[in-house]
């Protein structure tokens, strides 16, 4: 479709003061006729209030089963710029930490073969390139491998790990939680690439309770920063506070536990009844910080609703040490898998699976003990599984 | 081809310390408190004393390489030739003291909003909708720029309560897993899919396809190579057609949003939650989805009137009661509200103790 051609609704969005995608749309397609065919296929949606997508396809690059969304439009002479449309995902640096050169290497592949146009980033974490053609994947994997670079996950695999900022800029951060994404990210490269899952299997990082990943609601597996001793008090700075806030009303009063007080001069926590939920650290950073007895609690089981509802990630290990080279973390991680791969039905998330078989099946597999920590109460109905081992 | 460069497979993403500014690097694990400044910039303090300097703007998130490198030329002026982006799809620059003032002024220069720091609304993290995906119920990009023009003041300078993290996915597959979320924007289908008989027997895997049904809504049709539809078991999930696309469900008429309220992934004062169905459809009305900008205005209104200070979405509707939200937002509650999936009993009041106007 020409470059003529009218899309009075879209240029509406180029109006008002938040950021236009539209515009971005159209600055890319001064230079390329596939985000020009772009802007007008997706003007053409906003008149049928329908999608102009197919299906995909399965394009990709060579030995790898994933990192390229294919993807066709259902109009293709009318809009032959964007007959090919797929989408290359690149597998984000652990915190989103970019330098310029290494953007503008990027960029100036993407323009070479691509739309120009780009998601920073897409949901699961991937630097998202939108809209290029099957005969340049292999040419734009080559130019971005060289640049030191690697495609993300898709499909049913390992996808794309991500994580918060972590160490580098938060004191809040229990555990590292970049160098965790990283090294998991390296340490499962087949297992990224080479879809051999039931389903898809999303690892997320967060150093704190915050969760700024959303790794509860997000992730298969959410690895969540922890301390397991007390919280740290500097008690000059609590009086700095008590000048600025209502310590008793927004710290004291809202804390879920309880198990502070605060006389108008000292702050006392009972640490027994503390269960680290941030709410007080967020409020006052300055005079108080997580303990130096750190983990990370590791929850199994997020996900969105398809296929039987969404669930958000459960308690599997209360308390785990992280520290490099996390061999733990990958041990219970490759059992998981290992049982998962076992009993897993074709498109069952493994907190489906969990659903199906029961929490024993998965913890017997895994050699993990029962605890606590991992219920909200324990069960109230006395339809209870015995086994002959148990009744011995 | 001779000057091929040799494949390089399986590298990974390249480790992040090629990329950190040098007080990131040197402080890393260091870090002791932090504070905001104001909407758009927090200081971090470290226990070697240094100071880190953090600037955020926002971004549309579907971007130009013209836009990368606009912000590149940006960082290289202010940051040092170092930047980053939030889980919230923002950008951050990492200027020195003296630089703050002069980086946010150039930022306002071209144009770009600078904010999205603490109590308000940060972006809105979102999906692909019309611009690449098959599924949509709903395009997202220009939801979300419709709704953000009109909310754009909570990311730059008004205050809220409480952060109040809204995300929009365009079907039920939720890429952007919205489910708990303050306020989760959700395109939905409510028509059952129509079967393509003509190219159901080709696409298809009939076994496959009948066995995706979360509800028992299809049924085979061996005479036709094909499957029945019982609408009146379809919850309109769309997993069908992810399985056979001989099975489309998208309708223009049919699709449309829906909002659900209250959910969070923070732990702080109380766990994670799931957000809750509030609207159950509003229809969609391109460019500018009137109705859905009117109604997520609206919510956050009442919301930031009514909720006390540190007060979360969720907690505040937990604190009143919801039959005095859906009273206080005038939204009608239908049979739509009450769960009749998965997990529904969960959901079902247990106790005669309401709290009445």
């Amino acid at each position: 479709m020409s470059k003529d051609a009218k899309t009075p609704m879209l240029d509406e969005l180029e109006k008002g003061v938040w950021p236009s995608f539209v515009k971005e749309i159209k600055k890319s397609a001064k230079k390329s006729n596939t985000a020009q065919d772009l802007l007008n296929i997706l003007e053409r949606s906003y008149r049928d209030k329908v999608t102009h997508w197919k299906h995909g396809g399965i394009v990709g690059v060579l030995g790898y089963g994933g990192g390229v969304i294919g993807r066709y439009c259902d109009l293709p002479e009318e809009y032959p710029g964007v007959a090919h449309f797929h989408t290359v995902r690149i597998n984000q640096p652990a915190g989103f930490y970019y330098t310029t050169s290494a953007l503008r290497d990027l960029m100036d592949i993407w323009d070479k073969y691509g739309s120009g146009l780009t998601n920073f980033h897409g949901s699961t974490g991937d630097l998202v390139l939108l809209g290029t053609q099957t005969d340049k994947l292999e040419a734009i994997f080559a130019e971005t491998t060289a640049k030191g670079w690697d495609l993300g996950g898709s499909g049913s695999c390992l996808r794309t790990p991500s994580c918060c900022a972590g160490m580098s800029r938060c004191e809040f951060a229990s555990i590292d939680a970049m160098e965790i994404c990283d090294t998991l990210t390296h340490k499962f490269q087949d297992e990224l690439h080479r879809p051999a899952f039931p389903y898809k299997f999303k690892i997320k990082v967060s150093g704190c309770a915050n969760d700024c990943t959303a790794a509860v609601a997000r992730a298969d597996m959410s690895i969540i920063g922890t301390w397991r001793d007390t919280i740290r008090i500097d008690a000059a700075e609590i009086k700095n506070y008590a000048s600025k806030m209502d310590i008793n009303t927004e710290v004291v009063g809202m804390c879920p536990t309880k198990c502070m007080s605060f006389d108008g001069s000292v702050l006392k926590i009972n640490d027994k009844d503390c269960n680290r939920c941030m709410h007080c650290i967020n409020l006052m950073p300055k005079a108080l910080r997580p303990g130096k007895e750190k983990g990370a609690t590791i929850m199994l089981g997020g996900k969105a609703p398809i296929v039987t509802g969404a669930l958000m990630s459960w308690v599997i290990v209360p308390f785990m040490k992280l520290e490099a080279p996390y061999d733990n973390l990958e041990d219970l991680i490759r059992k998981l898998w290992e049982w998962w791969d076992d009993h897993g039905k074709n498109r069952e998330r493994i907190g489906e699976l969990v659903d199906r078989l029961g929490m024993r099946s998965m913890l017997e597999s895994t050699g993990l003990p029962p605890v606590p920590q991992m219920v909200k109460a324990p069960r109230s109905n006395p339809y209870v599984f015995w086994s002959a081992d148990d009744v011995k | 081809m001779a000057d091929k460069p040799k494949r390089i497979t399986d590298i990974g993403a390249p480790h992040f310390s090629k990329f950190l500014p040098p007080v990131i690097a040197k402080n890393y694990g260091k870090w002791k408190y932090h504070e905001q400044i104001n909407k758009g910039t927090m200081k971090h303090v470290s226990e070697t004393g240094d100071e880190l300097y953090t600037v955020r703007m926002a971004s549309p998130r579907l971007v130009s390489s013209d836009f990368i490198r606009e912000i590149c030329e940006i960082a290289d002026k202010f940051s040092g030739g170092h930047l980053r982006f939030t889980t919230r799809n923002n950008i951050e620059f990492f200027p020195d003291k003296a630089q703050v003032d002069p980086l946010q002024a150039e930022l306002k220069k071209r144009g770009h909003l600078v904010g999205g720091i603490g109590y308000g609304i940060s972006n809105i993290v979102h999906t692909q909708g019309w611009i690449h995906c098959h599924t949509p119920a709903t395009d997202a990009s220009g939801v979300v720029k419709a709704v953000m023009d009109e909310l754009h003041e909570y990311f730059t300078t008004k205050n809220l309560p409480a952060r109040v993290r809204i995300a929009l996915a365009c079907c039920l597959n939720m890429c952007g897993a919205v489910h708990c979320s303050d306020i989760a924007i959700l395109g939905i289908h409510r028509k059952p899919p129509k079967v393509n008989e003509a190219t159901i027997a080709n696409q298809c895997e009939i076994p496959t396809t009948i066995a995706s049904c979360p509800t028992g809504a299809i049924a085979p049709n061996p005479a036709a190579k094909s499957v029945k539809i019982k609408s009146e078991r379809c919850m309109y999930c769309g997993n069908c057609y992810t399985m056979c696309p001989s099975l489309p469900l998208a309708d223009a008429h049919g699709d449309g949003i829906s909002i659900y309220v209250g959910g969070k992934v923070s732990n702080a004062r109380g766990p994670a939650r799931m957000s809750r169905l509030a609207i159950p459809f509003l229809p969609n009305n391109p460019p500018r989805w009137p109705e859905v900008v009117n109604a997520v205005k609206h919510l956050v209104e009442v919301y930031a009137k009514d909720a006390r200070k540190h007060e979360r979405f969720g907690e505040w509707i937990e604190r009143i009661g919801w039959e005095r939200f859906f009273t206080m937002t005038g939204i009608p509650f239908t049979y739509q509200h009450i769960d009749d999936f998965t997990f529904a009993r969960e959901t079902f009041r247990m106790t005669p103790t309401f709290k009445w106007e």
